[in-house]
C-alpha cells in the first residue's frame, strides 16, 4: 500500500478533533497530579509512622504497576460500588493519581534539598512555621522542581493514547477507528506518531530552557 | 459461586507472558542503550547522529504508539510480525532509548583525570573503555537501569492491546466471562507489583556486586 495524501487530508481534522481531547487530558490530568501529588508529599512527611508508612506504600504501589491496568480498575471495577464516571473523568483521575505518585517525589526532593541552615535560620528570626514555608523554604525549593514537573508534564502526554483503551475518544481512537473503517493503517498510525513526536520535541525545547532558567541553583 | 481456580491459571499463564516480555525486551533495551549510549560518545558525526535521531525519535512517542505503529504499519513494508516479536521489538526499542541516555551519563560521569591516566599508560581505546571506565561507570547505571525495567514492565501491560495475552489480556477475558471485576484487576495489580518489587530488589543485589572492590575510588 502507497502512502496517499488525499487520504491524509480528508482524515486530518478527525484526527485534530482527538488532539484537543489528548491535550485537554492531559492538561486536566497535570492539574490532578500535582495537587494529589502536594497532598501525597505533605502526608509522607507526616510524623506519624502509621500515616507516612501507609502513604509511602501506596506511592511504590502505584508507582510500581502498569496505568493501563490502574484505568481499567478506575472504570470498570468502581462502578461496581456505584461510582459511574465518564470514560474522560476516569482517565483524567488514573493519569492523575499515576503521575501524582512521581510529582510526590519532585515536591519531597525540592523540600529536601533546602539546607536545613534554612530552617535554623527562620527559627532563629523567630518566624512562624507558616511564613518560613511561604517566605523561605518554599521560594529555593519551588524553582529547582519545574524542569523535573515538566518532564512528568511530557511523559504524561505520550502517555495520553492509553486512554484510548476506556474508550476516550483522544487521538489515537480517533485513528483506530478511521483506520479500522477504512482498512488504511499506514496513514493514521503515522500521522499519530507524528504529532506525538513534533509536539514533544517542541516541548523538550521548551523543556532546556526551563532548565536553563531554573536548574542552575546547584551547577557545580 | 465462581469456580475461580481456573481463572487464576489463566491469569498465571498471562503472568508467564509478561515476565517473558520483559526479560526479553530488556534484553533488547540493555543492547540498545549500550550501542546508542556509547554511539553518542563517538569519535564520528554520523554514529553520533544516527544514535541521537534513534534516542530522540523513541522518547518522543509513547510505547503505545510505537507498538501500534510496529504492528500495523509494518506488515505494509513486507515485514510482519507476532504480537509477541512486535512487543518485544517496540519495548526493547523503546526503553533502549532512555537506557541510551543513563549510559551515556554514567560513561562522562567517570572523571577526566581517569581517561588521562589511560592514555598516560598508553591503553588502547577499546582497553580504556572496557577496563577503566565501564567499571567505574556500571554502578552508576545500575539504579536507573532498575527503574527502566520497572517502566519496561509497566509498558508490557500495552501489549494486551494487540491481541498478546499477556495477564493485562487475561485479565479481561475473567472480567468478560465472570462479569467480575475487582478480583482479577486487583490480583494482576498485587502481581506487577511484586514483579516490580522482585527487580529492584535484583537490581539492589547486582549494584553491591557491581560496587565491589570500589570502596575509595568513588567519590
Amino acid at each position: 500500500m502507497e502512502w496517499d495524501w488525499t487520504f491524509v487530508w480528508q482524515i486530518l481534522p478527525t484526527l485534530l478533533q482527538g488532539l484537543k481531547i489528548t491535550i485537554l487530558a492531559t492538561v486536566l490530568g497535570a492539574l490532578v497530579a500535582a495537587v494529589f501529588g502536594l497532598v501525597l508529599a505533605i502526608a509522607r512527611r507526616s510524623r506519624n509512622a502509621a500515616v507516612s508508612r501507609t502513604v509511602g506504600f501506596f506511592a511504590d504501589f502505584i508507582r510500581g504497576t502498569p496505568l493501563l491496568v490502574q484505568l481499567y480498575f478506575i472504570f470498570y471495577v468502581l462502578p461496581d460500588i456505584g461510582i459511574r464516571l465518564s470514560p474522560l473523568v476516569a482517565g483524567v483521575i488514573g493519569l492523575g493519581i499515576h503521575y501524582g505518585t512521581y510529582a510526590a517525589e519532585v515536591y519531597r526532593a525540592g523540600i529536601d534539598n533546602v539546607p536545613r541552615g534554612q530552617w535554623e535560620a527562620a527559627r532563629a528570626t523567630n518566624l512562624s512555621t507558616r511564613q518560613a514555608w511561604i517566605h523561605v523554604i518554599l521560594p529555593q525549593a519551588i524553582p529547582p522542581m519545574i524542569p523535573a514537573l515538566a518532564n512528568y508534564f511530557i511523559a504524561m502526554f505520550k502517555e495520553t493514547p492509553l486512554l484510548s483503551a476506556i474508550t476516550v475518544l483522544e487521538l489515537m481512537n480517533q485513528a483506530k477507528s478511521v483506520a479500522n473503517s477504512s482498512y488504511r493503517y499506514i496513514e493514521p498510525m503515522t500521522l499519530v506518531g507524528v504529532f506525538f513526536l513534533v509536539i514533544s520535541l517542541i516541548s523538550v525545547v521548551g523543556l532546556r530552557f526551563l532548565e536553563n532558567r531554573y536548574a542552575r541553583v546547584d551547577e557545580r | 459461586m465462581i469456580d475461580w481456580s481456573g481463572y487464576i491459571g489463566l491469569i498465571l499463564q498471562g503472568a508467564l507472558v509478561t515476565m517473558e516480555l520483559t526479560v526479553l525486551g530488556s534484553a533488547l533495551a540493555l543492547i540498545m542503550a549500550f550501542a546508542a549510549g556509547l554511539g553518542r560518545l563517538s569519535r564520528f558525526a554520523v554514529v553520533r547522529t544516527l544514535a541521537t535521531v534513534y534516542i530522540e525519535f523513541f522518547r518522543g512517542t509513547s510505547i503505545f504508539v510505537q507498538l501500534f505503529w510496529v504492528y500495523f504499519v509494518l506488515p505494509f513494508a513486507g515485514l510482519t510480525l507476532t504480537p509477541m516479536q512486535a512487543g518485544v521489538l517496540a519495548l526493547g526499542l523503546n526503553v533502549g532509548a532512555y537506557g541510551a541516555e543513563v549510559v551515556r551519563g554514567a560513561v562522562r560521569a567517570v572523571g577526566r583525570e581517569q581517561r588521562e591516566a589511560c592514555v598516560a599508560l598508553n591503553l588502547s581505546r577499546y582497553q580504556r573503555m572496557r577496563h577503566v571506565i565501564l567499571p567505574q561507570a556500571l554502578p552508576l547505571m545500575l539504579p536507573t537501569f532498575g527503574n527502566n525495567a520497572i517502566e519496561l514492565l509497566k509498558g508490557t501491560a500495552v501489549v494486551s492491546l494487540i491481541s498478546l495475552t499477556d495477564m493485562t489480556f487475561q485479565a479481561q477475558v475473567v472480567r468478560a466471562q465472570t462479569g467480575n471485576t475487582l478480583i482479577p484487576f486487583a490480583t494482576i495489580l498485587v502481581l506487577y507489583f511484586v514483579m516490580a518489587s522482585a527487580i529492584s530488589a535484583g537490581m539492589r543485589w547486582l549494584e553491591r556486586r557491581a560496587t565491589r572492590g570500589l570502596d575509595g575510588v568513588r567519590a
